[in-house]
């Protein structure tokens, strides 16, 4: 069981910017994927999850044996992807109670909307998210720690296959990373969430431990390693990938 | 518009694809007691008023406004009234002989109707009271005893005029004078049908009282009139809805509303607009307010094929309040010019226009508001908040907001924003498991999410319900 990325080559517009990524992800497995500004990671996450700015030209996707490569981003969502993004977008009116509710069933869960709310409220006070945000519209006037813990709750309450943090640790203070790391490597611990976290910076990792580190470069895997990686790029930086 | 591919698109142009989506778009078969001949002529007016028994004020009125009506122009602003057949036109057409007091006297077949609409059900439930109009007659009323007995007067204009001749004498067409503008006019030549309310002194109405209009004829012409007196501090919730078949040719709509509040008196008047897409919906509006008053517009326009509708309220007493919350959605084909008007004539007089609209698959939504604060109203204040949510690149939103201030002193507030669905909020939803309908849909209730909360539930349901509906005829 994992999520198997092979030779993926994206464009935006008439510009590659994906030139054959290749990467595994398997069940409860957290995999690291760092890199310079602007080597492809967030474009890969958001090829990924079916962005329609990012053209596929070759390479496949493939979620426990399942095709992703013509799926629209809610059949991914529904096949059991996750991306916790980068920038959160507001949703003026729509509070994340409703958001998550109408996901649950999207997804086929009968549920109700005191159950949802219950426990939406329960993973708020793990995450340390203010309950007056589960009332007010998604996103709209939080801080940027704050859409990030509420991306991290979104992801904890539909408990995905596989999650793609796409840098959910800038902006976030050292309490609110820790609790983030935490709930993120709870998910793949106990949930066997497979978990690709984009990130620059050591910080994160040492609340989630990766089990192997990816290092990309113009549009691809440059290294692949482990732990010892991390320490190397926080030595000498990323010179030697840009 | 589809970006996220797999998106099956209505064929254009067709109404049987378009019915599909109007839940009410069916016909009964019915043998009317009378219809006059198509096109509007003098002796139809003379015959009306005759077969009608009216007082001989009002059949002169009648002819005073047919032979204004002819002189006139139409309208040089709002949607395209070419289109407009209007020698086509049945201008009076009488379903039945007499006005039913149960459902039992009203015909099986228009019976149905009403109780797939869900007229019989409200009125058990929810209503203080029913009036039906069925193309031009209303055929069905009702009133609870309870406020019969406290002096509540709720029947039909005919009715009204008939039992009640110096009320409607000394009130009608005062607050929309007879050469208002052509539809209105119109409607003071050929009237007929429409509610008459007179609420007591003091007293309070606790449930609304529903009027539903109904065209069943194919080319019909529905023209009526409304009088509503708010007696001092009394306080009153009046509500309406509309339907019609899915014919392929036009109908038109044009009634006048009259409301007098008066001192203290609290009226909101609650419109659910759900003509079908071939009916032209041009209407006239107002209410006068006195000290004290209050008068709240909610309207939601939701079908038709062209509406030309701006509720007004003439803020005539110290400390006068009026508000209008708005919602238009334009869809295919739809053309919905709404907004609400509010003229400050005293001092410390508020108004409040809070408009919504949508337009998607083509469709074009226009807000057009005046506020106009008068000399001598000081510390008048007012607050226009005007917002347009555009969800393709087909769809069109226009604002013509119009502010006359002749008067130091007072406040002015506007504020207008135009937004279009942005691919990153349908994908950041989409990316959560909702299909791309659902997310625009969610975006959609999100947007009118202010204005839907302050809708008394029963009604805000049933205009999310509507809503929803036409969202559903956007994307298969």
């Amino acid at each position: 069981m994992a999520l198997l990325v092979k030779g993926l080559k994206v464009k935006i517009g008439n510009k590659e910017v994906l030139g054959g990524v290749s990467l595994a992800v398997a069940s409860g497995e957290v995999v690291a994927l760092m890199g310079p500004n602007g080597s492809g990671k967030s474009t890969l996450a958001l090829a990924l999850m079916g962005h329609p700015s990012y053209e596929i030209t070759d390479g496949s996707v493939d979620l426990d044996g399942g095709d992703m490569m013509t799926a629209t981003p809610d059949e991914r969502s529904r096949a059991g992807l996750f991306l916790a993004v980068q920038y959160p977008v507001s949703i003026p009116g729509v509070s994340v109670r409703e958001a998550l509710l109408a996901s649950l069933r999207a997804r086929g869960e009968s549920v109700s909307a005191l159950e949802v709310k219950k426990r939406i409220e329960a993973e708020a006070a793990e995450l340390a998210i203010d309950e007056e945000l589960l009332k007010r519209s998604l996103n709209e006037g939080f801080s940027g720690g704050e859409k990030k813990k509420m991306e991290i709750l979104q992801m904890r309450i539909l408990a995905p296959k596989y999650a793609i943090l796409d840098e959910t640790d800038s902006g976030l203070d050292i309490d609110a990373l820790k609790i983030v790391a935490t709930g993120a490597a709870f998910m793949a611990k106990k949930k066997q969430t497979g978990i690709l976290v984009i990130t620059h910076y050591q910080r994160l990792l040492k609340y989630l431990k990766p089990d192997r580190v990816l290092v990309m470069k113009q549009g691809r895997i440059a290294k692949e390693g482990g732990l010892e990686l991390v320490v190397e790029l926080e030595k000498s930086g990323y010179k030697q990938y840009e | 518009m589809s970006r996220f591919a797999k998106i099956v698109r209505l064929d254009q142009n067709t109404v049987k694809t378009l019915s599909e989506t109007y839940r009410l778009g069916h016909r009964d078969e019915i043998k009317y007691a009378y219809r006059s001949g198509r096109g509007l002529t003098e002796k139809l007016v003379t015959d009306l008023s005759a077969r009608k028994n009216e007082p001989l004020w009002m059949r002169e009125y009648r002819l005073k406004a047919f032979a204004v009506y002819n002189k006139m122009p139409l309208p040089n602003f709002g949607g395209d009234l070419s289109l407009i057949k209007w020698d086509e036109i049945f201008y009076y057409l009488k379903p039945i002989e007499k006005t039913g007091k149960t459902w039992k006297e009203v015909p099986d077949a228009i019976r149905k109707t009403f109780e797939k609409i869900g007229v019989p059900q409200a009125e058990r439930e929810m209503l203080g009271g029913a009036k039906v109009q069925y193309d031009s007659e209303v055929i069905y009323g009702s009133l609870r005893r309870s406020l019969a007995a406290k002096g509540v007067v709720f029947l039909g204009m005919d009715e009204g005029l008939a039992q009640y001749p110096e009320l409607v004498k000394q009130y009608f067409g005062t607050i929309v004078p007879l050469s208002d503008n052509k539809l209105a006019v119109l409607n003071s030549a050929v009237w007929s049908g429409g509610s008459f309310i007179y609420i007591p002194k003091g007293v309070e109405v606790g449930l609304p009282l529903q009027a539903y209009f109904r065209i069943n004829a194919e080319n019909a012409g529905q023209f009526e009139r409304t009088l509503i007196i708010a007696d001092e501090g009394s306080k009153v919730h009046y509500v309406e809805g509309c339907s019609a078949p899915a014919y392929s040719s036009g109908s038109l709509h044009a009634a006048v509303v009259e409301i007098i509040v008066k001192k203290g008196a609290r009226v909101q008047y609650t419109t659910v607009q759900n003509w079908y897409r071939n009916v032209f919906n041009l209407v006239t509006k107002r209410a006068w307010v006195e000290e004290e008053g209050e008068m709240r517009w909610i309207d939601g326009n939701l079908g038709s094929r062209l509406t030309m509708k701006y509720p007004a309220c003439i803020l005539a007493g110290r400390k006068a309040r009026g508000e209008t919350l708005s919602i238009a959605m334009a869809g295919e084909g739809q053309h919905q010019d709404a907004g609400a008007k509010m003229i400050h004539l005293a001092p410390e007089t508020t108004s409040q226009i809070i408009s919504k609209s949508i337009s998607k698959n083509g469709g074009r939504a226009t807000y057009r508001g005046m506020v106009k604060i008068n000399k001598g109203a000081k510390g008048a204040k007012s607050k226009v908040v005007c917002d347009a949510l555009i969800l393709d690149g087909a769809s069109r939103s226009d604002t013509y907001p119009t502010n006359i201030i002749l008067e130091n002193d007072v406040s002015l507030e506007h504020e207008a924003t135009v937004s279009k669905v942005g691919e990153e909020q349908l994908f950041y939803l989409m990316s959560r498991g909702l299909s791309e309908h659902e997310a625009e849909a969610m975006i959609v209730n999100g947007f009118l999410e202010p204005v839907m909360k302050q809708i008394p539930l029963e009604y805000a349901v049933e205009m999310n319900r509507l809503v929803e509906l036409e969202m559903e005829g956007s994307v298969g």
